[in-house]
């Protein structure tokens, strides 16, 4: 039994596969497609998308009926959002992530290698 | 009172430029991070509370000799009981200070935690949506042991081809997340190497220290020790998570791990720059953050003995404690 987060990413998944809007119907039917869904209630698939839709990743056409379910932005526009966090491009470092090694410029790394062969 | 709020004042600026610059130039504390960062946290504070002291004790010098006694006097003034009169302009710019001072404070704090907060929550949705489970993944059995990633919970893989390995802190929950690209670049040693030092900066919630210091900063950007203080504290941080990930990886193959990721070119490429260019490069990257690790990985290990770092910890705790008595303690021989 999948978890809501896993859910929640399969829908996702197959939102952004299929590049267009889709019905909670359509939804249902490609998530049993990949096989995650067999067991799945519309209920849940509902649950999933409005959540998904409360942080700001679907949207949802209500001028159509059944209402029509979108990925509001591509998976790569969220990647790059995602490593522009990470590689520091957020501007103001309000510590959100910490990561292994911080922004380092070509020529500090190459002093990293001498560093490294001097020893 | 008047002289309790000269000592201080004087407490609070030499906790606020001297004491800060010293410590960042001591050397001891890059042997000894985790001592170091408390005496950090020690001189933050007491450094508040001096400021916050010495303000409040001139403020309301008039109604007695201890911050009760003004204090008391001071809720008098609203009730009834005293005459506002008794209160100078001095008295009066001295208590305005001391509410702006300590108000910026803990409203930049309040600000910078919540901004922090709903950063972090946006994240760690994109890193949900973006990344699988790190044990699912294909690539854990190439070329790395079993072993090498131990308990893998809390670790998620995003398939990116750049180097990266971070973590997201958090009060209740936190994961780690490492990239296709690193997975392919190092080794399985180096690549548990990272996952230790990141556990730590989760394990010891980093984040915490961290925030207060970015948040200092922020209060006060044209300090310059607080820009001081904010590079110091992060750069024991990641310190102290090397000392967590030297426990299970020798300190070379954590050394070659901070290089790798930090884009050391695979070649030689000394040929590139002349000899002479060391000494400036040696210099200049003072401020590096990577290149300090590397250097305190590959040099001897020199450890601070447990009684001076006994004695350090002691120090802190004095440090909070003179303004905490002289603040509260009913005339300690100050009068």
């Amino acid at each position: 039994m999948a978890t809501l987060g896993e859910l929640e990413r399969s829908v996702m998944d197959v939102l952004w596969d299929s590049g267009d809007s889709l019905t909670a119907y359509e939804l249902l039917e490609r998530l049993g497609d990949a096989g995650t869904g067999r067991q799945l209630a519309p209920t849940t698939v509902l649950t999933v998308l409005s959540r998904l839709e409360a942080k700001g990743f679907v949207q949802r056409e209500r001028s159509v009926r059944p209402h029509r379910y979108g990925a509001i932005s591509s998976r790569e526009d969220h990647m790059a959002e995602l490593m522009h966090e990470v590689l520091g491009g957020a501007g103001d470092r309000t510590a959100v992530l910490e990561r292994f090694v911080g922004q380092v410029s070509p020529d500090e790394a190459a002093l990293l290698r001498r560093l490294l062969e001097k020893d | 009172m008047l002289v309790a709020a000269v000592a201080l004042a004087l407490l609070a600026v030499a906790l606020a430029w001297p004491v800060p610059v010293l410590l960042a130039r001591a050397a001891w504390t890059r042997q000894a991070p985790a001592t170091a960062l408390l005496l950090w946290q020690a001189i933050a504070l007491a450094g508040a509370l001096s400021i916050m002291g010495a303000l409040l004790t001139f403020g309301l010098a008039p109604f007695g000799d201890t911050l009760i006694d003004g204090a008391v006097g001071f809720v008098g003034v609203y009730s009834g009981d005293r005459a506002i009169g008794a209160l100078d302009l001095g008295n009066l710019f001295a208590l305005t200070a001391a509410a702006l001072f300590g108000g910026h404070l803990l409203l930049n704090l309040l600000l910078t935690a919540v901004r922090s907060e709903r950063q972090r929550q946006r994240h760690r949705h994109l890193v949900r949506m973006l990344s699988s489970p790190l044990a699912d993944s294909a690539l854990v059995d190439s070329p790395l042991a079993d072993s090498a990633l131990g308990d893998r919970r809390g670790l998620r893989l995003i398939d990116t081809p750049a180097p990266v390995a971070y973590c997201l802190p958090g009060a209740t929950r936190s994961v780690t997340v490492l990239s296709a690209g690193l997975m392919r670049l190092l080794g399985g040693d180096e690549l548990r190497a990272v996952i230790e030092h990141e556990r730590a900066h989760v394990d010891q919630r980093h984040y915490l220290v961290l925030l207060a210091f970015r948040a200092w900063h922020a209060s006060l950007p044209w300090f310059p020790v607080t820009s001081l203080a904010d590079r110091e504290v992060g750069e024991l941080v990641e310190m102290l998570a090397d000392d967590r990930a030297r426990r299970t990886v020798d300190d070379r193959t954590l050394a070659t791990a901070i290089a790798l990721v930090a884009g050391m070119p695979r070649r030689d490429a000394t040929d590139a720059v002349p000899a002479e260019g060391d000494d400036v490069f040696a210099a200049e990257s003072s401020h590096i953050t990577a290149a300090a690790r590397v250097r305190r990985l590959l040099g001897a290990r020199r450890g601070v003995p447990r009684t001076s770092r006994l004695a350090v910890a002691a120090g802190a705790g004095a440090l909070i404690a003179v303004p905490t008595v002289m603040l509260l303690a009913p005339s300690v021989g100050l009068g």
